[in-house]
């Protein structure tokens, strides 16, 4: 997907594709339904979601904007605004907090240089504000990065994990 | 009946009430009050706002009045100390965000927030924390926001899905983060958007030309009625000190419900246009000064004694009080002067004698939403009349199957059964070929109609499918309505129109109805403004000449009234010329404009509806009398008594009318039994094979914001995206030739030509330029229908 196509907002044939397999699975009626499929199809190949991108969904769902804008702002896992690629989120709930979580979010701040809700200038990485639980108390504290959970964490864990993803 | 009620007590009183209904309409019913954010009748239950809560004894929180069922037995209590101490709960979470911005706001003094934290909020608040801050977006000329005062009750957002169809408000974020807005820079476009200042129990959502003209309790509330369209919404005008400041519903639930279209709410906006006409003006060696009423009425009679009646012409806007056209016709009558007309839109009078009595819609307002299905020929109700466009949508989410043929697709904020469009030719085609269907199906077409069907083979697959859908449609439902709109009535192919539609009517048991422009169309008909008809639709005793022969034959005298000549005539060049070549004109006008001020001799300033008593008959045959809402300013005076005064000054007997009650009285005692039938006779009718066009046609249709000089001067809705539509042509894609969206461009037709926004829209047809009717742009163009050429400009 080209930066042109994201301007445009026009979803790719993959993306739509992905989308299709969702609306298959509702009634015809119902498209709506499939908005929250289509929106996760559509930020994974874009890496957030832009305004050009909602409305592309919405015309190809041919549903108004309006009911893409609210689904996409209510979840905190849709990102409206640009963000690094690997997107880093540290559980603090009470859990996590009791066994470090704050240690573990000062040692990523200092780390990358950004505060929580920011990215890294290169783009790499994302420090999100979790919205929590994440439902691992039993290892924690943990961090999600990219899909994937990561429990019993100290700095150097951590460390050892950032070190390990690739650009 | 009476296994379907249920006996329930609210506070102590035993009340009867349906099973299922919610437990607030029953306590509003019975007078309770209950207080309530989120919860409108008109709404779907949405329980969010959490302010409705009562006590019901053996439940075990307290729970939600707008969305609990009554039940046998149920024990309610609305002001038990469980039930205050939720409603007061309920409060303060309310205002813990609500800024303390009452002085400043203009929902100030009207406010439900505020009423209701009077009468169930506690006297202190606890919260010390800071305040939430909203930041606003423009969302267009006529709602202002100011969100920071939102409560979220999503009122506005249900109604933009539930009653507009169109969703331009939402709720984005979450918790805290919930916004209600457009999320994007977006301009509320809906015919309909104004409602949500109503509907807005705080002051986020107010209305943005009034805003801070003056307090609630400052208002002087005098009820009237719109003078827009054929619905005759019923309003409450507010003014202080006799200047309208606001337009408000006033519920009727048979016209308007609770609501009123954007233009009847904003018109007002153009009672102070820099054209309004304040004193009589006469000219005089070719120089305008102001005169008094003395000497421009006396100028009128000298003017109609010294003419020979017949070459006297009066063209009557279609939007003037019941009174106002009776008294013209009277007079005018009186003096032996026939050519007398209000159709100003229309050209094609081939079928004249055809015509009912009055035309009208066929049934009445309430009737169109039970509707199984429609077809709506020549019109745009979105456009023309945005009520009924509510009614029919209502008729179409209880299923019924709406098509239309027009001279493009239309938006109608549901789906369309079918829909099928081209210019003029292709119109009448298309409806021949719906009549075609249904001769093939076994009726017998009339002789007249042969030919017309014969031309309408196609062989275009899509076409035939829609003619079919729309035959079947109208021959199956019980209930079918076949409406002629304000496009089909100035179409240059109308006679052909209304003989195909009476037929397809007849034949499936469709009920046929119109929906002229204007207010009073129906009332002009019944008050005998039209050349071959008089009062109450009896057959003039001599027959006068219609707008357009009036116009092309060219008259010594004119008298105008209501009307803007270039912009409400359905052929400026052909009108200007006719005006100018006069020996004498006068009009009765609240404006002048710059071809009245080349053309007239005498303007004579009278009331808008806002500033006069009269009655409109809209086009259900309703009539709606109302007293002047707010004073006209300096010597402008009701058009009734102009009318009456020169009436007497030309010696007209039994013209000592002191009222205009007395006037709308004798009308009536005079009209016969009315027919309110629309059948076509069609040994009278006319049918003809249009011509085909070679090229680009320029198809006109009605614009939501062109319809009447008042309308037209209202800035803020010239502002809307509909008002600033007036100034493009829309093309199909595939007739841009080279030339861009977006872009200016001179649009050539018969030597004239004018510059214009190019839009290219696919839901205009190939070989179909639109423009808008009444458009300033226009008013240097001859007749639409005509071949065009577009240029880069």
């Amino acid at each position: 997907m080209s930066a042109q196509e994201q301007a445009r907002g026009e979803l790719s044939a993959h993306v739509r594709e992905e989308i299709d397999d969702w609306l298959a699975r509702y009634p015809e009626d119902q498209r709506r339904s499939a908005v929250l499929g289509a929106l996760r199809a559509a930020q994974h190949e874009h890496g957030y979601l832009s305004t050009e991108i909602m409305d592309a969904v919405a015309e190809y769902l041919r549903i108004p904007a309006m009911d893409v804008y609210e689904a996409a702002s209510f979840y905190s896992m849709f990102e409206l605004r640009p963000v690094g690629r690997h997107t880093i989120a540290v559980c603090s709930n009470i859990s996590c907090m009791l066994r470090g979580a704050d240690d573990l979010i000062e040692h990523l701040e200092k780390r990358l240089g950004v505060r929580l809700g920011e990215s890294t200038p290169d783009g790499k990485f994302y420090l999100k504000r979790e919205e929590e639980c994440l439902a691992a108390c039993c290892g924690a504290p943990m961090m999600q990065v990219d899909h994937v959970y990561y429990e019993n964490l100290t700095p150097q864990r951590v460390d050892e994990i950032l070190d390990s993803l690739e650009s | 009946m009476s296994q379907d009620l249920v006996t329930l007590e609210i506070d102590g009183r035993t009340l009867q009430a349906p099973k299922g209904a919610m437990l607030i309409d029953v306590a509003d019913e019975a007078d309770i009050r209950i207080p309530r954010f989120c919860y409108h009748k008109k709404l779907s239950v949405a329980a969010n706002c959490r302010m409705c809560l009562v006590e019901v004894e053996k439940a075990p929180k307290p729970l939600p009045a707008c969305a609990t069922p009554v039940m046998e037995g149920m024990k309610v209590h609305t002001r038990s100390p469980l039930a205050l101490a939720a409603q007061q709960g309920t409060m303060e979470f309310l205002l813990i965000n609500h800024p303390l911005d009452c002085p400043i706001c203009d929902q100030g003094g009207e406010c439900e927030l505020q009423d209701v934290a009077m009468g169930y909020g506690q006297s202190v608040s606890r919260y010390t924390e800071a305040k939430r801050v909203v930041p606003d977006k423009d969302i267009g000329p006529l709602i202002a926001t100011e969100m920071t005062r939102c409560i979220h009750c999503t009122r506005c957002v249900r109604f933009g899905e539930e009653i507009a169809g169109v969703r331009e408000l939402g709720g984005t974020g979450r918790g805290e983060h919930l916004r209600i807005g457009t999320y994007v820079e977006h301009t509320m476009s809906h015919e309909l958007s104004g409602n949500v200042i109503d509907l807005c129990p705080v002051g986020a959502l107010t209305a943005k030309p009034s805003r801070y003209q003056a307090r609630a309790w400052e208002y002087r509330q005098s009820p009237t009625v719109a003078a827009h369209d054929g619905v005759g919404s019923n309003l409450f005008v507010h003014t202080h000190n006799g200047r309208v400041i606001r337009v408000v519903p006033r519920e009727n639930e048979s016209v308007n419900e609770t609501w009123i279209s954007d233009r009847d709410r904003f018109s007002y906006a153009g009672l102070d246009a820099d054209d309004r006409l304040r004193q009589p003006r006469i000219k005089v060696d070719g120089v305008w000064r102001d005169a008094t009423w003395e000497e421009v009425l006396e100028r009128c009679a000298d003017a109609l004694r010294s003419a020979a009646p017949e070459r006297v012409g009066a063209l009557l806007s279609p939007s003037l009080t019941l009174e106002e056209l009776y008294l013209a016709q009277k007079t005018l009558r009186s003096l032996g002067v026939a050519d007398i007309d209000h159709r100003l839109e229309q050209v094609d009078f081939r079928d004249d004698a055809a015509a009912p009595l009055f035309p009208w819609l066929g049934s009445t307002i309430e009737e169109l939403e039970r509707a199984d299905a429609v077809l709506l020929v020549g019109c745009d109700p979105r456009r023309e009349q945005p009520m009924l466009a509510h009614r029919l949508r209502k008729a179409a989410l209880k299923g019924a199957r709406v098509s239309t043929i027009h001279a493009h697709d239309l938006d109608l904020s549901y789906p369309a059964d079918a829909q099928l469009s081209g210019n003029t030719r292709t119109q009448v085609l298309h409806l021949a070929g719906v009549a075609g269907v249904l001769a093939e199906s076994g009726k017998k077409l009339p002789r007249l109609l042969a030919d017309l069907v014969a031309a309408s083979t196609t062989e275009d697959a899509a076409a035939i499918d829609a003619r079919s859908r729309m035959a079947a449609a109208l021959a199956e439902s019980p209930q079918a309505h076949l409406l002629l709109g304000g496009d089909a009535i100035a179409s240059s192919e109308f006679s052909a129109l209304r003989a195909l539609a009476g037929w397809i009517a007849r034949t499936t048991g469709a009920r046929l109805g119109y929906l002229a422009s204007g207010a009073n169309a129906t009332g002009a008909w019944l008050a005998g403004c039209v050349p071959h008809r008089g009062v109450g639709g009896h057959s003039a005793e001599s027959a006068g000449a219609h707008v357009r022969a009036q116009l092309e034959q060219g008259r010594d005298v004119f008298l105008l009234a209501g009307l803007d000549p270039e912009r409400d005539l359905a052929d400026p060049i052909l009108a200007r010329k006719a005006l100018t070549d006069a020996g004498f004109v006068a009009a009765l006008t609240a404006f002048s404009s710059p071809v009245l001020d080349a053309v007239a001799d005498v303007l004579l300033p009278v009331s808008t509806a806002f500033e006069t008593s009269g009655t409109l008959v809209n086009a259900e045959g309703r009539w709606q009398s109302f007293n002047a809402a707010a004073s006209a300013p300096g010597e402008v005076r009701p058009g009734w008594k102009v009318w009456r005064v020169l009436g007497n000054l030309l010696g007209v007997r039994e013209m000592d009318y002191l009222d205009s009650r007395t006037v709308r009285d004798e009308l009536r005692a005079v009209l016969p039994e009315v027919d309110f039938g629309n059948d076509i006779d069609l040994r009278l009718a006319h049918a003809e094979v249009p011509p085909a066009h070679e090229g680009l046609v320029r198809m006109q249709v009605r614009g939501l914001y062109a319809t009447d000089p008042l309308v037209r001067r209202a800035g803020p809705l010239q502002a809307s995206p509909e008002g600033r539509r007036q100034d493009t042509v829309r093309l199909n894609p595939q007739d841009a030739d080279g030339l861009a969206d977006g872009q200016r461009v001179r649009l050539r037709q018969d030597g004239c030509e004018t510059e214009l926004t190019l839009v290219l829209d696919a839901s205009v047809p190939p070989g179909v330029a639109l423009t808008v009717a009444g458009s300033a742009a226009l008013a240097e163009l001859g007749p639409g229908g005509g071949i065009v050429t577009l240029a880069a400009a």
